[in-house]
Protein backbone atom coordinates (compact mmCIF):
# COMPACT_ATOMS: atom_id res chain seq x y z
CA UNK A 1 0.00 0.00 0.00
CA UNK A 2 2.99 2.61 1.20
CA UNK A 3 4.99 1.41 -1.78
CA UNK A 4 2.04 1.95 -4.20
CA UNK A 5 1.34 5.74 -2.64
CA UNK A 6 4.64 6.55 -2.73
CA UNK A 7 4.58 5.37 -6.40
CA UNK A 8 1.41 7.47 -6.80
CA UNK A 9 2.39 10.65 -5.46
CA UNK A 10 5.39 10.74 -7.71
CA UNK A 11 3.34 9.93 -10.62
CA UNK A 12 0.48 12.95 -9.50
CA UNK A 13 4.09 15.17 -9.43
CA UNK A 14 5.29 14.05 -12.71
CA UNK A 15 1.78 14.43 -14.18
CA UNK A 16 1.91 17.92 -12.78
CA UNK A 17 4.96 18.89 -14.82
CA UNK A 18 3.47 17.43 -18.05
CA UNK A 19 0.28 18.99 -16.86
CA UNK A 20 2.51 22.46 -16.67
CA UNK A 21 4.03 21.54 -19.95
CA UNK A 22 1.24 20.90 -21.52
CA UNK A 23 -0.85 24.30 -20.48
CA UNK A 24 2.25 26.41 -21.79
CA UNK A 25 1.91 24.76 -25.22
CA UNK A 26 -1.03 25.50 -25.35
CA UNK A 27 -1.11 29.16 -24.68
CA UNK A 28 1.57 29.69 -26.86
CA UNK A 29 -0.88 27.11 -29.80
CA UNK A 30 -2.93 29.90 -28.93
CA UNK A 31 -1.12 33.16 -29.13
CA UNK A 32 0.07 32.08 -32.29
CA UNK A 33 -3.60 31.10 -33.62
CA UNK A 34 -4.88 34.41 -32.16
CA UNK A 35 -1.71 36.02 -34.10
CA UNK A 36 -2.60 34.09 -37.42
CA UNK A 37 -6.22 34.56 -37.24
CA UNK A 38 -5.80 38.58 -36.57
CA UNK A 39 -3.57 38.48 -40.14
CA UNK A 40 -6.26 36.75 -41.83
CA UNK A 41 -8.80 39.18 -40.40
CA UNK A 42 -7.00 41.93 -41.63
CA UNK A 43 -6.69 40.87 -45.29
CA UNK A 44 -9.90 41.36 -46.30
CA UNK A 45 -10.10 43.95 -44.59
CA UNK A 46 -7.78 45.83 -47.04
CA UNK A 47 -9.28 44.47 -49.74
CA UNK A 48 -12.22 46.90 -48.90
CA UNK A 49 -10.76 49.03 -48.01
CA UNK A 50 -9.12 49.10 -51.60
CA UNK A 51 -12.46 49.64 -53.01
CA UNK A 52 -13.35 52.93 -50.86
CA UNK A 53 -10.24 54.06 -51.51
CA UNK A 54 -10.31 54.31 -55.12
CA UNK A 55 -13.58 55.82 -54.50
CA UNK A 56 -12.25 57.90 -52.22
CA UNK A 57 -9.26 59.63 -54.50
CA UNK A 58 -12.03 60.24 -57.48
CA UNK A 59 -14.45 62.35 -55.27
CA UNK A 60 -11.32 63.71 -53.19
CA UNK A 61 -9.37 65.91 -56.77
CA UNK A 62 -13.83 66.59 -58.11
CA UNK A 63 -14.02 68.41 -54.99
CA UNK A 64 -10.68 70.15 -55.63
CA UNK A 65 -11.62 71.14 -58.23
CA UNK A 66 -15.38 72.02 -57.66
CA UNK A 67 -14.40 74.18 -54.96
CA UNK A 68 -11.86 76.06 -56.91
CA UNK A 69 -14.14 76.63 -59.50
CA UNK A 70 -17.26 78.05 -57.24
CA UNK A 71 -14.71 80.28 -55.26
CA UNK A 72 -13.28 81.78 -58.81
CA UNK A 73 -16.64 82.18 -60.00
CA UNK A 74 -17.87 83.75 -56.67
CA UNK A 75 -15.54 86.32 -56.91
CA UNK A 76 -15.79 86.97 -60.31
CA UNK A 77 -19.29 87.89 -59.94
CA UNK A 78 -18.60 90.23 -56.68
CA UNK A 79 -15.34 91.32 -58.38
CA UNK A 80 -16.37 92.19 -61.89
CA UNK A 81 -12.88 90.44 -63.24
CA UNK A 82 -14.48 87.52 -65.31
CA UNK A 83 -13.24 85.61 -66.20
CA UNK A 84 -9.43 85.77 -64.58
CA UNK A 85 -10.97 84.60 -60.71
CA UNK A 86 -12.16 81.38 -62.15
CA UNK A 87 -9.01 80.46 -64.54
CA UNK A 88 -6.83 81.25 -62.05
CA UNK A 89 -9.13 79.50 -59.05
CA UNK A 90 -9.76 76.37 -61.52
CA UNK A 91 -5.62 76.25 -61.42
CA UNK A 92 -5.51 76.08 -57.59
CA UNK A 93 -8.57 73.96 -56.85
CA UNK A 94 -6.48 71.68 -59.71
CA UNK A 95 -3.68 71.38 -57.59
CA UNK A 96 -5.74 71.35 -54.59
CA UNK A 97 -7.18 68.06 -55.91
CA UNK A 98 -4.07 66.73 -57.22
CA UNK A 99 -2.43 67.64 -52.86
CA UNK A 100 -6.23 65.74 -51.52
CA UNK A 101 -5.26 62.77 -53.68
CA UNK A 102 -1.30 62.10 -52.74
CA UNK A 103 -2.73 62.87 -49.01
CA UNK A 104 -5.94 60.43 -49.05
CA UNK A 105 -3.41 57.86 -50.99
CA UNK A 106 -1.28 57.77 -47.53
CA UNK A 107 1.96 57.16 -46.92
CA UNK A 108 3.22 59.78 -49.48
CA UNK A 109 2.50 62.94 -46.87
CA UNK A 110 5.87 62.07 -44.90
CA UNK A 111 7.97 61.62 -48.16
CA UNK A 112 6.89 64.35 -49.32
CA UNK A 113 7.21 66.70 -46.63
CA UNK A 114 10.86 65.37 -46.04
CA UNK A 115 11.43 65.81 -50.04
CA UNK A 116 9.89 69.28 -49.15
CA UNK A 117 12.36 70.32 -46.67
CA UNK A 118 15.44 68.99 -48.65
CA UNK A 119 14.36 71.53 -51.52
CA UNK A 120 13.47 74.21 -48.97
CA UNK A 121 17.32 73.69 -47.63
CA UNK A 122 18.42 73.39 -50.99
CA UNK A 123 16.94 76.85 -52.31
CA UNK A 124 17.99 78.80 -49.35
CA UNK B 1 -46.49 39.96 -70.88
CA UNK B 2 -45.61 43.50 -69.54
CA UNK B 3 -46.00 45.68 -72.28
CA UNK B 4 -46.28 49.28 -72.78
CA UNK B 5 -46.06 51.89 -69.93
CA UNK B 6 -45.64 49.06 -67.48
CA UNK B 7 -42.39 48.00 -68.48
CA UNK B 8 -41.39 51.78 -68.91
CA UNK B 9 -39.99 51.90 -65.17
CA UNK B 10 -38.89 55.16 -63.57
CA UNK B 11 -35.59 54.49 -61.73
CA UNK B 12 -35.55 57.97 -60.27
CA UNK B 13 -38.92 57.68 -58.90
CA UNK B 14 -37.66 56.07 -55.76
CA UNK B 15 -36.37 59.40 -54.58
CA UNK B 16 -39.30 61.30 -54.94
CA UNK B 17 -40.18 63.38 -51.63
CA UNK B 18 -43.61 62.89 -50.34
CA UNK B 19 -45.12 65.08 -47.80
CA UNK B 20 -46.71 62.85 -44.79
CA UNK B 21 -48.13 65.65 -42.63
CA UNK B 22 -48.00 69.26 -43.45
CA UNK B 23 -46.99 71.81 -41.03
CA UNK B 24 -48.30 74.97 -42.69
CA UNK B 25 -45.25 77.45 -43.97
CA UNK B 26 -43.10 79.37 -41.20
CA UNK B 27 -41.41 82.50 -42.77
CA UNK B 28 -42.05 81.44 -46.54
CA UNK B 29 -41.27 78.22 -46.23
CA UNK B 30 -42.68 75.07 -46.76
CA UNK B 31 -42.64 73.00 -43.54
CA UNK B 32 -43.82 69.52 -43.85
CA UNK B 33 -43.46 65.84 -42.29
CA UNK B 34 -42.09 63.84 -45.49
CA UNK B 35 -41.18 60.42 -46.43
CA UNK B 36 -37.31 61.09 -45.82
CA UNK B 37 -38.06 62.42 -42.45
CA UNK B 38 -39.62 59.41 -41.41
CA UNK B 39 -37.27 56.94 -42.10
CA UNK B 40 -34.80 59.67 -40.55
CA UNK B 41 -36.81 58.89 -37.07
CA UNK B 42 -37.04 55.06 -38.09
CA UNK B 43 -33.74 55.42 -38.25
CA UNK B 44 -33.31 56.89 -34.90
CA UNK B 45 -35.15 55.16 -33.23
CA UNK B 46 -33.91 51.89 -33.86
CA UNK B 47 -30.97 52.69 -33.33
CA UNK B 48 -31.81 53.71 -29.77
CA UNK B 49 -34.33 50.76 -29.10
CA UNK B 50 -31.28 48.44 -30.50
CA UNK B 51 -28.46 50.07 -28.18
CA UNK B 52 -31.44 50.31 -25.24
CA UNK B 53 -32.11 46.75 -25.43
CA UNK B 54 -28.55 45.77 -25.34
CA UNK B 55 -27.16 47.67 -22.71
CA UNK B 56 -30.08 47.52 -20.40
CA UNK B 57 -29.28 44.17 -19.08
CA UNK B 58 -25.28 44.06 -19.48
CA UNK B 59 -23.86 40.50 -18.25
CA UNK B 60 -20.55 38.97 -18.40
CA UNK B 61 -21.07 36.96 -20.90
CA UNK B 62 -23.13 38.98 -23.52
CA UNK B 63 -26.33 37.72 -24.72
CA UNK B 64 -26.41 38.08 -28.98
CA UNK B 65 -27.69 41.67 -28.96
CA UNK B 66 -25.20 42.70 -26.44
CA UNK B 67 -22.42 41.21 -28.18
CA UNK B 68 -23.33 42.92 -31.70
CA UNK B 69 -23.61 46.36 -29.41
CA UNK B 70 -19.76 45.84 -28.20
CA UNK B 71 -18.79 44.69 -31.36
CA UNK B 72 -20.29 47.81 -33.03
CA UNK B 73 -18.52 49.85 -29.97
CA UNK B 74 -15.29 47.83 -30.41
CA UNK B 75 -15.01 48.66 -34.24
CA UNK B 76 -15.50 52.61 -34.00
CA UNK B 77 -13.61 53.16 -30.52
CA UNK B 78 -10.71 51.26 -32.25
CA UNK B 79 -10.95 53.23 -35.36
CA UNK B 80 -11.04 56.71 -33.25
CA UNK B 81 -8.06 56.00 -31.27
CA UNK B 82 -5.81 54.21 -34.77
CA UNK B 83 -6.41 57.75 -36.24
CA UNK B 84 -6.88 60.61 -33.69
CA UNK B 85 -5.27 59.20 -30.98
CA UNK B 86 -6.78 58.29 -27.26
CA UNK B 87 -7.40 62.45 -27.36
CA UNK B 88 -9.92 61.70 -30.00
CA UNK B 89 -11.90 59.52 -27.45
CA UNK B 90 -13.74 62.81 -26.26
CA UNK B 91 -15.33 62.55 -30.09
CA UNK B 92 -16.91 59.15 -29.13
CA UNK B 93 -20.62 60.30 -28.68
CA UNK B 94 -20.61 61.98 -32.01
CA UNK B 95 -18.84 59.74 -34.36
CA UNK B 96 -21.01 56.82 -33.12
CA UNK B 97 -24.08 58.52 -33.93
CA UNK B 98 -22.78 59.91 -37.19
CA UNK B 99 -21.79 56.31 -37.88
CA UNK B 100 -24.49 54.07 -36.59
CA UNK B 101 -27.25 56.41 -38.45
CA UNK B 102 -25.56 56.65 -41.74
CA UNK B 103 -24.80 52.52 -41.58
CA UNK B 104 -28.95 51.91 -39.99
CA UNK B 105 -30.17 54.67 -42.79
CA UNK B 106 -28.05 52.90 -45.65
CA UNK B 107 -29.41 49.34 -44.45
CA UNK B 108 -32.97 50.60 -44.25
CA UNK B 109 -32.75 52.10 -48.16
CA UNK B 110 -31.98 48.57 -49.46
CA UNK B 111 -35.66 47.48 -48.38
CA UNK B 112 -37.74 47.24 -51.19
CA UNK B 113 -40.33 50.36 -51.15
CA UNK B 114 -38.08 51.97 -48.36
CA UNK B 115 -36.78 55.47 -48.70
CA UNK B 116 -33.05 55.77 -48.50
CA UNK B 117 -32.38 59.08 -46.48
CA UNK B 118 -28.87 59.10 -47.34
CA UNK B 119 -29.39 59.65 -51.58
CA UNK B 120 -30.08 63.06 -50.95
CA UNK B 121 -27.22 65.90 -50.94
CA UNK B 122 -29.00 67.97 -48.81
CA UNK B 123 -29.22 65.30 -45.73
CA UNK B 124 -25.07 63.91 -46.64
CA UNK B 125 -24.35 67.89 -46.88
CA UNK B 126 -25.62 68.22 -43.43
CA UNK B 127 -23.96 65.96 -42.16
CA UNK B 128 -20.29 66.79 -43.64
CA UNK B 129 -21.38 70.60 -42.74
CA UNK B 130 -21.92 69.66 -38.87
CA UNK B 131 -18.32 67.75 -38.80
CA UNK B 132 -16.26 70.23 -40.56
CA UNK B 133 -18.12 72.86 -38.09
CA UNK B 134 -17.01 70.76 -35.29
CA UNK B 135 -13.04 70.56 -36.42
CA UNK B 136 -13.25 74.52 -37.00
CA UNK B 137 -15.07 75.40 -33.96
CA UNK B 138 -12.85 72.92 -31.31
CA UNK B 139 -9.96 73.46 -33.66
CA UNK B 140 -10.21 77.35 -32.94
CA UNK B 141 -11.44 76.58 -29.09
CA UNK B 142 -8.51 74.47 -28.30
CA UNK B 143 -5.32 75.45 -30.34
CA UNK B 144 -6.89 79.09 -30.59
CA UNK B 145 -4.92 81.35 -33.49
CA UNK B 146 -2.10 78.23 -34.04
CA UNK B 147 -5.13 75.78 -35.60
CA UNK B 148 -4.26 78.27 -38.67
CA UNK B 149 -0.77 76.28 -38.64
CA UNK B 150 -2.75 73.62 -40.58
CA UNK B 151 -2.27 75.29 -43.83
CA UNK B 152 1.26 76.33 -43.32
CA UNK B 153 3.37 73.42 -44.10
CA UNK B 154 6.74 72.99 -43.00
CA UNK B 155 9.62 73.12 -45.01
CA UNK B 156 8.00 75.42 -48.01
CA UNK B 157 10.19 78.57 -49.46
CA UNK B 158 9.38 81.45 -48.86
CA UNK B 159 8.81 82.63 -52.10
CA UNK B 160 6.04 79.45 -52.88
CA UNK B 161 4.35 79.79 -49.76
CA UNK B 162 1.32 82.25 -50.98
CA UNK B 163 0.45 79.65 -53.57
CA UNK B 164 0.56 76.88 -51.29
CA UNK B 165 -1.72 78.01 -48.29
CA UNK B 166 -3.93 78.98 -51.33
CA UNK B 167 -3.74 75.38 -52.50
CA UNK B 168 -3.77 74.20 -48.66
CA UNK B 169 -7.25 76.33 -47.84
CA UNK B 170 -9.42 75.45 -50.83
CA UNK B 171 -7.91 71.72 -50.21
CA UNK B 172 -9.74 71.88 -46.59
CA UNK B 173 -12.70 73.75 -48.08
CA UNK B 174 -13.47 70.54 -50.56
CA UNK B 175 -13.72 68.14 -47.51
CA UNK B 176 -17.12 69.03 -46.75
CA UNK B 177 -17.99 68.26 -50.69
CA UNK B 178 -16.03 65.38 -51.41
CA UNK B 179 -17.26 63.88 -48.02
CA UNK B 180 -21.18 64.48 -48.79
CA UNK B 181 -20.80 64.08 -52.59
CA UNK B 182 -19.41 61.08 -52.45
CA UNK B 183 -22.17 59.29 -49.60
CA UNK B 184 -24.79 60.73 -51.90
CA UNK B 185 -23.60 59.63 -55.33
CA UNK B 186 -22.56 56.07 -54.35
CA UNK B 187 -26.10 55.55 -52.73
CA UNK B 188 -28.09 57.30 -55.51
CA UNK B 189 -25.91 55.76 -58.07
CA UNK B 190 -26.31 52.30 -56.49
CA UNK B 191 -29.35 52.22 -56.13
CA UNK B 192 -30.81 53.75 -59.85
CA UNK B 193 -28.12 50.86 -60.97
CA UNK B 194 -30.47 48.35 -59.21
CA UNK B 195 -33.21 49.65 -60.54
CA UNK B 196 -32.38 49.57 -64.51
CA UNK B 197 -30.86 46.08 -63.92
CA UNK B 198 -34.08 45.09 -62.47
CA UNK B 199 -36.10 46.29 -65.25
CA UNK B 200 -33.80 44.63 -68.23
CA UNK B 201 -35.88 41.91 -66.39
CA UNK B 202 -39.35 43.09 -67.14
CA UNK B 203 -38.36 44.69 -70.62
CA UNK B 204 -36.94 41.11 -71.77
CA UNK B 205 -39.70 39.48 -70.54
CA UNK B 206 -41.91 41.50 -72.86
CA UNK B 207 -40.21 39.12 -75.73
CA UNK B 208 -41.84 35.89 -74.57
CA UNK B 209 -39.92 32.91 -73.61
CA UNK B 210 -36.83 33.33 -75.51
CA UNK B 211 -36.72 36.66 -73.58
CA UNK B 212 -37.26 35.03 -70.12
CA UNK B 213 -34.72 33.05 -70.72
CA UNK B 214 -32.49 35.85 -71.78
CA UNK B 215 -33.80 37.70 -68.54
CA UNK B 216 -31.55 35.45 -66.82
CA UNK B 217 -28.30 37.46 -67.45
CA UNK B 218 -29.61 40.76 -65.92
CA UNK B 219 -31.25 38.60 -62.75
CA UNK B 220 -27.78 37.71 -61.71
CA UNK B 221 -26.27 40.71 -62.36
CA UNK B 222 -29.61 42.15 -60.23
CA UNK B 223 -28.35 39.86 -57.38
CA UNK B 224 -24.86 40.37 -58.01
CA UNK B 225 -25.40 44.13 -57.31
CA UNK B 226 -27.37 43.83 -54.23
CA UNK B 227 -24.99 42.39 -52.61
CA UNK B 228 -22.56 44.67 -53.78
CA UNK B 229 -24.65 47.21 -52.53
CA UNK B 230 -24.83 46.59 -48.93
CA UNK B 231 -20.53 45.86 -49.00
CA UNK B 232 -21.19 49.99 -50.37
CA UNK B 233 -23.61 50.61 -47.91
CA UNK B 234 -21.51 49.38 -45.05
CA UNK B 235 -18.30 51.27 -46.67
CA UNK B 236 -19.48 54.56 -46.98
CA UNK B 237 -20.81 54.72 -43.55
CA UNK B 238 -17.38 53.65 -42.51
CA UNK B 239 -15.33 56.14 -45.03
CA UNK B 240 -17.70 58.90 -43.68
CA UNK B 241 -16.91 58.41 -39.87
CA UNK B 242 -13.12 57.33 -40.16
CA UNK B 243 -12.44 60.52 -42.81
CA UNK B 244 -14.23 62.18 -39.61
CA UNK B 245 -11.75 60.66 -37.43
CA UNK B 246 -8.94 61.86 -39.43
CA UNK B 247 -10.38 65.85 -39.81
CA UNK B 248 -10.91 65.77 -35.91
CA UNK B 249 -7.23 64.38 -35.69
CA UNK B 250 -6.28 67.95 -37.35
CA UNK B 251 -8.36 69.96 -34.78
CA UNK B 252 -6.82 68.22 -32.15
CA UNK B 253 -3.30 68.12 -33.85
CA UNK B 254 -3.03 71.11 -36.26
CA UNK B 255 0.59 70.41 -36.95
CA UNK B 256 1.37 68.49 -40.12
Amino acid sequence: MAAQDGNSDKAASASDAALARRLERLSRDLESEKKERSEAEARPKTDNAGYGLAFRLASEFVAGVIVGAAIGWGLDRMAGTSPWGLIGFLLLGFCAGVVNVIRASGGMASSANAEDGQGGERSE
Amino acid sequence: MASGAEDRVDPIHQFAITEIVDLGTIGGIDFAFTNSALFMVVTVVLISGFMIAASSSGTLVPSRFQSLAEVAYEFVANMLRDSAGTDGMRFFPFVFSLFMFILVANMLGMFPYFFTVTSHIVVTAALALVVITLVIVYGFYRNGIGFLGLFVPKGVPSFLMPLVVAIEVLSFLSRPISLSVRLFANMLAGHITLKVFASFILMMGAWGVAGWFGAIIPFFMTVALTALEFLVAFLQAYVFAILTCMYLNDALHPSH
